[in-house]
């Protein structure tokens, strides 16, 4: 086991009080294994991802009953462990390429401090190395390239390089927040093809955050979708995608295979969608919206296993009981 | 860089040149030189033979022209009270302000950047408060006011330091402090602001996430970024500061160049008050390149302009 987190909390301190923006999240990673992580906008994806790096904003506090990365417990390491692991055996990808380099320094200079920061390198040593991972990230006359700036490069080549340095020192575990979605639509593929090649040829373990619901049934070993800071909804991707139980994860999917189930709403047409959390809510966060919501649902509602390795957060899933009580 | 450098070195040139004829300009349109050369109990012949003699009678732009050409020959023309050139006079004073400018900018910045750092990567600390606290009392406080209550303490209760002259380096120590406390507070509050910024940027999550140590987080990436308006402003102050020394320069009684500058006004030394208006716009544009220059050798964008 990679990474274990069991019960991540995340509370974000706003002006109108405390906001449960994660709520007893709980997932697992294993060598070489995807994970991926699906959910409208808002619902603490991102969080959740800088949460395990230690990279949450000031006003972010993180809890968790354990938070373990090969073994080794993230939550009592000093600043200096965690600095170690970070960049070396855990590194991320973020979402706004545009910004994510920094202005002043060269590309090359920016590949090599990495590498410098956790490795015992010459500054040559450091220059091929980083040359070698521009070549490894598909871009051309990668030597020329390390002496330009970020504001010279499109957005696509400056994510390209912000993998590269994700993956200079060829880190176990990659977390990558929508690498894609800043970017033109004619080469987001392209671009999470080389990601997913990269990861099989580092033999990395990797957590995607995506909405991306064709490529996640294409990559994903295992699924969690989450609603309104919220885990609805865990499984083998596989089984998610023929059996998904979630309420939720049906109109996700869009595909409703039993055709007694009544339809929800179509998601984006319904105006300040996902709920605030300021005033934690009691009962199922997904309530307003649920098609099948009925006066059980105002308590609070677990996350129930359902199946092997399948969980789902909803009073009516589990052994058919929403057909049952559909069909009555 | 180097064709920046050289359009920028050609731009400041040309501004110079053009913030020379405004401000020989200027001069003429605040009056008549000649009469008020004459003195008040002259006659309307004595003000026309001083017009002729000087060549007021001239149009400006050929008196401007006559003069630039000394300029360029290192001719500023003779002072009308000193019975010196202006040239010379001019060094020996500017020397002194310049220096006293130079010393007061370091000061600021040695005081200000570190304490700005500090503040800004740990807000509403105990040192963020205390910056704070020190940088309002230097803004509210006028400079003759904090160079009175220093005299006080070091020249009459102690006595360790002198009241006034440039007699010696210890001269230099408060007038110094005084100047360098005028700007600490406008470098310290954007070293502050920019740090917050810079740190609350993505390119510094980035540099976190791949694991880089703080020190190299803070000082190259962050203050890196926030040293950028920084020099800017450090430029401006030293602009300022040559202009504003005028306050400090008479509270200690030290003869530089803005003390000459109000002696030469309010004689209506023309030469000396030409010459020191060229001067100080040459500084300012001057340090106004520098500037920029700093920033573009930070700053590749700047650079691809
Ligand atoms: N720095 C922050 N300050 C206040 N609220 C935040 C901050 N970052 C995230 N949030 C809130 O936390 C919730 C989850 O955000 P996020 O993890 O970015 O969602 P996602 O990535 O799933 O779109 C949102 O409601 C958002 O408003
Ligand atoms: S618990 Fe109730 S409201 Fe929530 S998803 Fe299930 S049926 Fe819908
Ligand atoms: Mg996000």
């Amino acid at each position: 086991m990679l990474l274990n987190v069991e019960n991540l909390n995340i509370d974000i301190a706003t002006p109108n009080g405390s906001l449960a923006a994660v709520q007893d999240v709980s997932f697992r990673v294993s060598k070489g294994e995807t994970l991926c992580i699906v959910g409208e906008s808002g619902c603490g994806k991102s969080i959740t991802a800088l949460s395990l790096l230690g990279l949450l904003p000031k006003v972010a506090k993180r809890t968790a009953r354990q938070m373990t990365f090969d073994g080794l417990d993230m939550q009592s390491m000093s600043k200096a462990e965690l600095r170690a692991l970070r960049g070396d055996r855990l590194s991320m990808i973020f979402q706004e390429p545009m910004t994510a380099l920094n202005p002043l320094h060269t590309v090359g200079r920016q590949l090599s401090d990495v590498y410098r920061a956790h490795r015992k390198a010459s500054r040559r040593e450091a220059k091929e190395r980083a040359i070698y991972l521009l070549k490894q990230v598909g871009i051309s006359n990668a030597a020329q390239r390390l002496n330009q700036y970020p504001h010279e490069l499109s957005g696509g080549l400056r994510q390209r390089v912000v993998i590269a340095m994700a993956l200079m020192c060829e880190p176990e575990l990659i977390v990558a927040d929508e690498p894609t979605t800043a970017l033109d639509v004619t080469i987001q593929a392209e671009l999470l093809r080389l990601l997913i090649d990269l990861q099989k040829s580092f033999g990395m373990g990797m957590i995607l955050i995506t909405h991306d619901l064709g490529l996640v049934s294409r990559i994903a070993d295992r699924v969690i979708v989450m609603y309104a800071g919220q885990v609805v909804e865990a499984a083998p991707a596989a089984e998610l995608f023929t059996k998904p139980s979630h309420p939720y994860t049906r109109a996700l999917l869009g595909s409703v295979p039993d055709p007694s189930y009544p339809r929800m709403k179509p998601l984006p047409s319904i105006p300040g969608t996902v709920p605030s959390l300021v005033s934690r809510m009691e009962g199922c966060h997904f309530f307003d919206r649920c098609p099948l919501a009925c006066d059980a649902c105002r308590q609070p509602i677990q996350l129930a296993t359902i199946d092997k390795d399948h969980e789902a957060r909803c009073i009516r899933v589990g052994k058919g009981e929403i057909r049952r009580k559909v069909v009555a | 860089m180097l064709s920046y450098a050289v359009r920028r070195i050609a731009m400041a040139c040309l501004l110079t040149l053009f913030v020379s004829f405004i401000a020989y300009s200027l001069i003429f349109a605040a009056g008549d030189p000649a009469a008020a050369l004459a003195g008040n109990a002259s006659t309307a012949a004595d003000a026309d033979r001083l017009r002729q003699l000087y060549g007021f009678d001239r149009p400006i732009i050929v008196q401007y022209l006559h003069w630039l050409s000394g300029v360029l020959r290192g001719d500023l023309g003779t002072s009308l009270y000193f019975d010196q050139p202006v040239a010379t006079l001019l060094l020996e004073r500017f020397t002194t302000t310049a220096r006293l400018g130079f010393f007061g900018l370091v000061l600021a910045l040695v005081i200000a950047v570190p304490l700005g750092v500090v503040a800004g990567r740990w807000p509403n600390s105990m040192v963020d408060r205390l910056a704070l606290l020190l940088a309002v009392v230097g803004q509210a406080m006028p400079s003759f006011w904090f160079a009175l209550l220093l005299m006080i303490l070091f020249s009459v209760k102690l006595s360790i330091l002198p009241a006034s002259g440039t007699a010696s380096w210890q001269s230099f120590v408060m007038p110094t402090i005084v100047l360098g406390y005028f700007s600490m507070p406008a470098i310290m509050r954007l070293t502050r602001s920019g740090m917050i910024s810079a740190l609350e940027s993505d390119y510094i999550r980035t540099a976190r996430a791949m694991g880089l140590s703080e020190a190299r987080v803070l000082f190259d990436y962050a203050l890196r970024n926030a040293a950028l308006p920084i020099i800017s402003l450090s430029s401006a102050q030293f602009g300022f500061m040559l202009a504003g020394s005028v306050v400090v320069e008479s509270v200690f009684a030290i003869h530089g160049a803005g003390s000459l500058a109000w002696e030469s006004i309010s004689r209506a030394d023309l030469p000396t008050v030409q010459a020191l208006v060229l001067c100080f716009s040459l500084f300012y544009v001057f340090f106004t390149m520098v500037a920029d220059m700093l920033n573009a050798m930070l700053d590749p964008r700047m650079r691809s302009k």
